[in-house]
């Protein structure tokens, strides 16, 4: 029996070839390759993922970027890379990857009582 | 000396208007989602300008005349085409993707160029708009030149395509260095140097389509021109039927 997969933003697999799949597919050749975007805020001190876009190179990337995702002022810097260099985790192996941190509760640091001579903690 | 700063402030309010308009006719017809967006940014960016310049020739033309009661809104949607003092180039159809780009680069670079010596002007206004709309037009120069290269330099279709918007255009570029009265009268108040300006626009023009693999036509010397004083092309007419549709219909109307 064929088992529903959900797939979330950004779950592609290795098999799959990630998003890419859209540009190197033969069939539509014409397609732009697609650009994952990363926006920086004033306030933020890192880059954070916006959404995706295409392109013809990196320069049009950056360029789109900035009016596609930067026309209300979200940002001071934009960094562009190719979706086909993202290699995501495959979704099914979820179970094994995230599900044995579930009952190590020693590895967060309130698990322990501290002396109270310790201080600056 | 009035008569002719309100003159020129709406030239550059009508050049600003007329190809920030023909630019927002592509809104929902960009070749792809990401340049429908960048274009359309650019209108909004160039009207944006011709406001700030209506503004400044509204309040010019009621200081001259306390009837008037001209506004931004009164100077864009019910004056006549004749009344329109924007440059030829600027009202040209839009054409194909390559038209269109090769109009903004040649209208951004000239606008580049213009607004770098305004910056600097004894008009307060003027200056300070200039310098406030540089940023904008500093992208428009390096967003189309970054196109005329791509579509130049690109397949063979792209280039033929590009070939033939600037065999259409080109007629149209020398009226931007043809200075009408009213300039010839700012320009020596201000010192605006016209030749400046036309050279660097030819050298920044040159290196452009070299980088695209093409040249400025040969042999084509004899330009178009008109715009300037009010005589338009058929096209203007047709422009402002659609743009001004709206105020003509309901007067005063607001969103």
């Amino acid at each position: 029996m064929q088992m529903l997969r959900k797939y979330y933003y950004g779950d592609y697999g290795e098999g799959k070839n990630g998003a890419a799949d859209i540009s190197t597919s033969g069939k539509s050749n014409h397609e732009w390759p697609l650009w994952e975007v990363f926006i920086r805020s004033k306030q933020g001190l890192d880059h954070k993922h916006a959404g995706s876009l295409h392109a013809a190179d990196a320069t049009m990337a950056i360029e789109n970027a900035r009016d596609v995702y930067t026309r209300r002022m979200e940002g001071v810097s934009i960094w562009v890379v190719e979706s086909k260099h993202i290699h995501a985790s495959n979704p099914e192996e979820a179970a094994s990857l995230y599900d044995p941190a579930n009952d190590k509760v020693y590895r967060h640091p309130t698990f322990y009582d501290l002396p109270d001579e310790l201080k600056h903690m | 000396m009035k008569n002719e700063l309100i003159d020129f402030t709406l030239y550059l309010a009508d050049n600003a208007l007329i190809i920030g308009h023909r630019n927002s006719e592509w809104c929902g017809h960009g070749p792809v989602l990401e340049q429908d967006i960048a274009i359309t940014n650019i209108s909004l960016d160039l009207i944006g300008q011709a406001r700030n310049f209506y503004q400044y020739a509204a309040q010019l033309i009621n200081e001259e005349n306390t009837e008037a009661k001209a506004t931004e809104d009164t100077l864009a949607y019910l004056r006549d085409g004749w009344d329109f003092k924007n440059s030829l180039l600027t009202e040209h159809p839009n054409g194909d993707w390559a038209q269109t780009i090769t109009r903004q680069f040649f209208f951004s670079v000239y606008q580049y160029y213009l607004y770098q010596q305004l910056q600097n002007c004894s008009n307060e206004q003027i200056a300070a708009i200039a310098i406030k709309a540089l940023k904008e037009v500093t992208y428009h120069v390096k967003w189309s030149s970054e196109w005329m290269i791509r579509l130049g330099d690109g397949t063979e279709e792209s280039n033929s395509r590009l070939k033939k918007a600037i065999d259409n255009l080109w007629m149209f570029t020398g009226e931007l260095f043809d200075l009408s009265a009213y300039e010839s009268v700012i320009y020596s108040a201000w010192n605006i140097d016209n030749d400046k300006i036309k050279n660097e626009w030819e050298s920044k023009v040159k290196g452009i389509l070299e980088e695209a693999t093409l040249e400025i036509p040969v042999n084509a010397t004899w330009h178009q021109s008109g715009g300037k004083t009010g005589t338009h092309s058929e096209h203007l007419g047709f422009l402002l039927a659609e743009m001004q549709s709206l105020q003509r219909a309901y007067p005063g109307n607001e969103w």
